[in-house]
């Protein structure tokens, strides 16, 4: 049996909600050629059926609070509770209230604002991006409006990536009008030097790096990058999606980015909610400060206030000032660890990696790139395996997999990132349950997973004929 | 893997054969199976001229997308069209039913920088 | 307190396995110059004394949940069965949902909320959702420009200012141009569009509140080649012509009216919606229904060779992390609505904003600025300065008075009411802007 969609428990004059109490004649106020002609087909459901169907629904998905989820590159670490308790004492403030009556949302901010100055060592930040793409983008356009006003618009015209980035880099960097072009990485995993040494030149807009990058290695020439870099007069571009492994130990800024992008909805445990919202805050350093998007948070004698004086900004890149409750949550996260405990929070975080990293290769995977890991490492399984088919194991051992087939340089790639709130045995559970996939028949592992509320699933029709609403025929 | 003698090859797996003062293009036999089951082939407009190397056409399977490359330099005067409603032409017969463009080359005597079939199986066995 | 489940012990032993001594160490092939570094945070606290401050913190903002601000997000109700389903774990923990096996819950809510907004808008499809309004508007015109080739877009001046500051944004990105369309009367005139424009928007109700009828300009958009796109509200849509049957290619807007809390701007959601030809140059996530090995139905994202992942510096946008879990609150909302439970809760809003504006308007010097028709939000000519009545009127416990952008006009005030503001509320805000303004 299928599980129902909403639209089937739908029964014609039924009724969830009514909020009106006495309901007005649209007639008597707007002119009829304004007003629908057929009603929106949406469903018609008490509220038992409505709560019986999203609970139903949410117990076909797994997430951190049901599972072990080792997604690499994604930071599934544990959300507190009293984040989600926190976000009510500032769920009613509207943007276009008087200044005045929101100094509390004003000050959260600046002092978020101020701690993650602190965390990356940047001088200016700004809370707008609604995502880590979102801030790659709001990055990269500042990093454009500085070189164009500079006058070297017209001829950096380039932005390199390592070949092992993330998709979102180049897809940004083309969004922001550039062309893009990847530098492989050398044969240690870091970024080649003597390759993107040839590469540098006053025809270059920024280098976009991830530290600790997507094999989970840090990338220990990074002040000889910069050192380059900044003899080319290119911009140096911070991905923040690896931050967990460092906050608190070391800083972008410190490094010699100039702009850092972070993913609040990894490394400050914003929950991901399914694929979002996030906020990605983008701190720079001060030469690009001119150039942040409006409005940002500024402290004056009569308190805080959004500061829209600053003529050579970018703009905006969102509505308001960003996705303001995620903001709120990542305050408390750091109110509640300190700097102490962000730093041993990245520490246990790099610790899990390397231990489970021991556990897989002592269950038979290869780790091609081998060298001490961050808070995450890419395995490759043993000769014969598929990673597809591993994952698809693991689903039926009660796993969340680790990202696969990602970095793009290693084949069958396994990307796994516990994060630091799994426990020891949660880490040997997980290496046990892929050790135990080694072993199974090869028919048994094309064919998993088995008991999940669905089996897998036929990709080429959706594809092919995708069916994307309930009424598409 | 099939690899037909009557026609051009290049690097990035596209072949090329010579009709008249046209060339067909489509990608070969290890193209279709390294990208698996076709979806989807973005097609150019008729009348586009293209540069040699220019990506031309889009095709793409589930998982990956690849962008098909104008082998000479010229023209687009036809589009398969039947791959906009069957793209698994391209999995069931690369060679023939699964052709993408037509160009027609600003010099014939390009196609001579291309690879021959024994060109092309030599640059496979190098890739493996 | 740093959720970290080690002791002592555990960590002794797993640094042991992997060849270290303390922590530190873990670090220690990092340069020896950035190491350590001097940061001024905080001290940590006990989660009752973190949780005391942001509560102190709290207690310096004067909460609106009866605001009559309007300018894209409004006071509604948020139904606590909404935020119950919306704080389950599952959905609240997961991501994206890659795995579909143990993601149908996402991806089936998904699936419907696809659904509903491709009912609301009368469109086919929409995608799985963007940031926000504004956002979705940005994307929803470069769609446009990749489908018809070209490099500039007509904008009504009715589209929502703060929206068109970050459709310029994105657009100067890509070195496209924006003509901006000036209001008359409060209303999008009707223009010939010039032939290279590949898109034409416009918004309804408008930015002042004005319900405007943009079938000729959709007309005008699809005689000149470019595609047509309508910014709408989405809870107007229970009630008012959907974009699609006025000749939208593309709708977009914000979701917060939707049940969600005002959140002092965010998160909410963007919607998506276009026609199915358009789909392969939608951005952003999309789910499809498809069949198990067993022939069970399930769902799936789909058509990925769009997306960032895998089309990297070739793909349609950057986006990845959208708005999943908002989006599927908004749908939530919907189903405990239902269609008629939309239709009166936009009706509401309309009876209240239209007895509102009756009262303001009574008051000597206040000047009516929006033209009739409106919807749920008027503007208002002020004797005074927008920012001060704003400021008088909160001291008196009413939000109130957005000031409207001057490119608009001087002295002006945007008003908004909902289902929420009752007849006592209406006379109460008349009653302190007479004061405030005499």
């Amino acid at each position: 049996m299928s599980f129902p969609l909403i639209f089937e428990r739908s029964r014609k004059g039924r009724r969830g909600l009514k909020l009106v109490k006495e309901v007005p004649r649209a007639e008597a106020y707007i002119p009829q050629a304004f007003l629908r002609q057929d009603p929106p087909r949406l469903p018609e459901v008490d509220e038992l059926t409505l709560v019986r169907h999203y609970t139903g629904l949410s117990r076909r998905q797994v997430g951190v609070d049901t599972t072990f989820y080792p997604l690499g590159s994604c930071t599934m670490k544990y959300n507190p509770k009293l984040h989600e308790e926190a976000v009510h004492l500032f769920a009613y403030l509207h943007p276009y209230q008087d200044p005045q009556t929101v100094q509390g949302a004003l000050q959260l901010m600046w002092e978020l604002g101020e701690y993650l100055k602190a965390i990356t060592g940047m001088d200016e930040i700004t809370l707008q991006p609604a995502a880590g793409a979102h801030g790659e983008l709001t990055g990269i356009l500042i990093i454009r409006a500085y070189h164009e006003d500079r006058g070297e618009g017209k001829e950096r015209r380039l932005v390199l990536v390592p070949d092992s980035a993330h998709g979102s880099n180049p897809a940004t960097a083309s969004m922001a009008g550039y062309e893009v072009k990847e530098v492989p990485s050398g044969p240690d995993g870091e970024v080649d030097l003597e390759a993107l040494k040839r590469e540098l030149g006053p025809h270059v807009a920024a280098i976009m790096l991830t530290n600790p990058n997507t094999l989970g290695l840090f990338e220990r020439r990074i002040l000889e990058i910069s050192r380059l870099a900044k003899e080319a007069g290119v911009q140096l571009y911070y991905d923040g999606a690896n931050l967990n492994a460092i906050m608190g130990w070391a800083r972008p800024g410190d490094m010699g980015f100039d702009v850092v992008h972070l993913n609040l909805h990894k490394t400050f445990t914003v929950p991901h909610g399914g694929g979002g919202p996030g906020s990605g805050p983008v701190g720079v350093k001060a030469h690009l400060a001119p150039y942040l998007p409006v409005p940002t948070v500024a402290r004056g004698e009569e308190g805080f206030y959004l500061d829209f004086q600053r003529p050579k900004s970018i703009g905006r890149v969102r509505s308001f000032y960003g996705n303001f409750l995620a903001l709120v949550r990542a305050w408390v996260y750091i109110r509640t660890l300190g700097l102490e405990g962000l730093k041993k929070a990245a520490a246990l975080s790099v610790l899990n990696a390397r231990y489970l990293k021991e556990l897989l290769k002592e269950k038979g995977f290869r780790v091609p790139y081998d060298a001490p890991c961050m808070h995450e490492f890419v395995a490759q399984p043993p000769q014969g395996f598929r990673a597809l088919d591993l994952a698809k194991g693991l689903l039926e051992l009660g796993f969340h997999p680790p990202t696969v087939y990602f970095p793009l340089i290693v084949k069958e790639a396994l990307m796994v990132e516990p994060t630091e709130t799994e426990g020891k045995e949660t880490l040997e559970a997980f290496a046990e349950a892929l050790g135990e996939l080694l072993q199974k028949p090869k028919e048994w592992l094309e064919g998993a997973p088995y008991s999940t509320p669905v089996r897998r699933l036929d990709e080429l029709r959706a594809n092919r004929s995708p069916k994307l609403t309930y009424f598409d025929e | 893997m099939d690899i037909p003698k009557d026609r051009f090859y290049t690097k990035s797996h596209e072949w090329a054969l010579p009709e008249g003062d046209t060339v067909l293009v489509g990608i070969t036999d290890y193209a279709q199976d390294a990208l698996g089951d076709v979806v989807y082939v973005e097609l150019p407009e008729v009348g586009r001229k293209v540069e040699k190397g220019e990506a031309v056409a889009v095709v793409e399977s589930v998982k990956t997308a690849s962008d098909i490359y104008a082998p000479v330099a010229g023209e687009v005067v036809e589009v398969n069209a039947a791959l906009e409603k069957t793209p698994e032409l391209i999995n069931q017969d690369p060679y023939g039913e699964g052709w993408i463009f037509r160009l027609r080359p600003l010099d014939m005597g390009h196609l001579d920088d291309l690879l021959d079939a024994d060109g092309y199986a030599e640059a496979l066995e190098s890739e493996a | 307190m740093d959720y970290t489940p080690h002791t002592e012990e555990e960590i002794r032993a797993m640094l042991e396995r992997v060849g270290a001594e303390r922590l530190e160490d873990l670090f220690a092939h990092l340069p020896p110059e950035i190491l350590n570094p001097p940061i001024a945070l905080p001290e940590p606290e006990p989660e009752w004394a973190v949780l005391e401050a942001l509560r102190r913190l709290s207690e310096k903002n004067k909460p609106a949940p009866k605001a009559f601000l309007g300018g894209g997000v409004r006071s509604h109700h948020t139904p606590p069965v909404v935020q119950a389903l919306g704080a389950r774990g599952e959905f609240l923990t997961a991501y994206t949902p890659y795995q579909p096996e143990v993601s149908q819950g996402v991806l089936q809510a998904t699936f419907e909320y696809q659904t509903m907004m491709a009912e609301l808008t009368g469109l086919e499809v929409a995608n799985a959702s963007m940031y926000d309004g504004a956002t979705a508007l940005a994307e929803g015109v470069l769609l446009a420009l990749r489908e018809t080739g070209r490099m500039r877009v007509l904008v009504s001046q009715g589209v929502h200012p703060e929206y068109r500051e970050v459709l310029r944004s994105y657009l100067e990105a890509v070195g496209a141009e924006l003509l901006t369309l000036s209001l008359e009367g409060g209303r999008t005139p009707r223009v010939a569009v010039p032939e290279d424009v590949g898109a034409v928007v416009a918004q309804n109700p408008n930015f002042l509140g004005a319900l405007e009828d943009l079938a000729p300009l959709a007309e005008a958009a699809h005689g000149a080649g470019a595609l047509f796109v309508a910014v709408a509200d989405p809870l107007s849509l229970g009630l008012l012509k959907p974009p699609g049957a006025y000749g939208a290619d593309i709708a977009v807007g914000d979701g917060q009216v939707l049940g969600l809390p005002l959140g002092f701007g965010g998160p909410h959601f963007g919607y998506l919606a276009t026609k199915k030809a358009f789909v392969r140059q939608l951005p952003g996530r999309l789910v499809s229904e498809t069949r198990d090995v067993e022939g069970k139905r399930g769902f799936i994202l789909t058509l990925q060779a769009r997306e960032q992942y895998i089309r990297r510096a070739k793909a349609k946008s950057n986006i990845t992390t959208n708005a999943q879990l908002t989006a599927l609150m908004g749908a939530m909302y919907l189903a405990a609505l239902g269609p008629e439970g939309l239709k009166e809760v936009a009706l509401a809003g309309v009876a209240a904003a239209h007895r509102l504006y009756g009262l303001l308007r009574e008051i000597p010097g206040v000047e009516p600025f929006t033209p009739e028709p409106f919807f749920n939000e008027f503007v208002l000519r002020l004797p005074k300065p927008p920012e001060a009545v704003r400021r008088a009127l909160a001291q008196r416990g009413f939000h109130a008075a957005t000031p409207v952008p001057r490119e608009y006009g001087e002295n002006l005030a945007l008003f908004a009411a909902t289902e929420l503001h009752t007849e006592a509320d209406l006379l109460a805000l008349r009653d302190a802007l007479k004061e405030v303004l005499a």
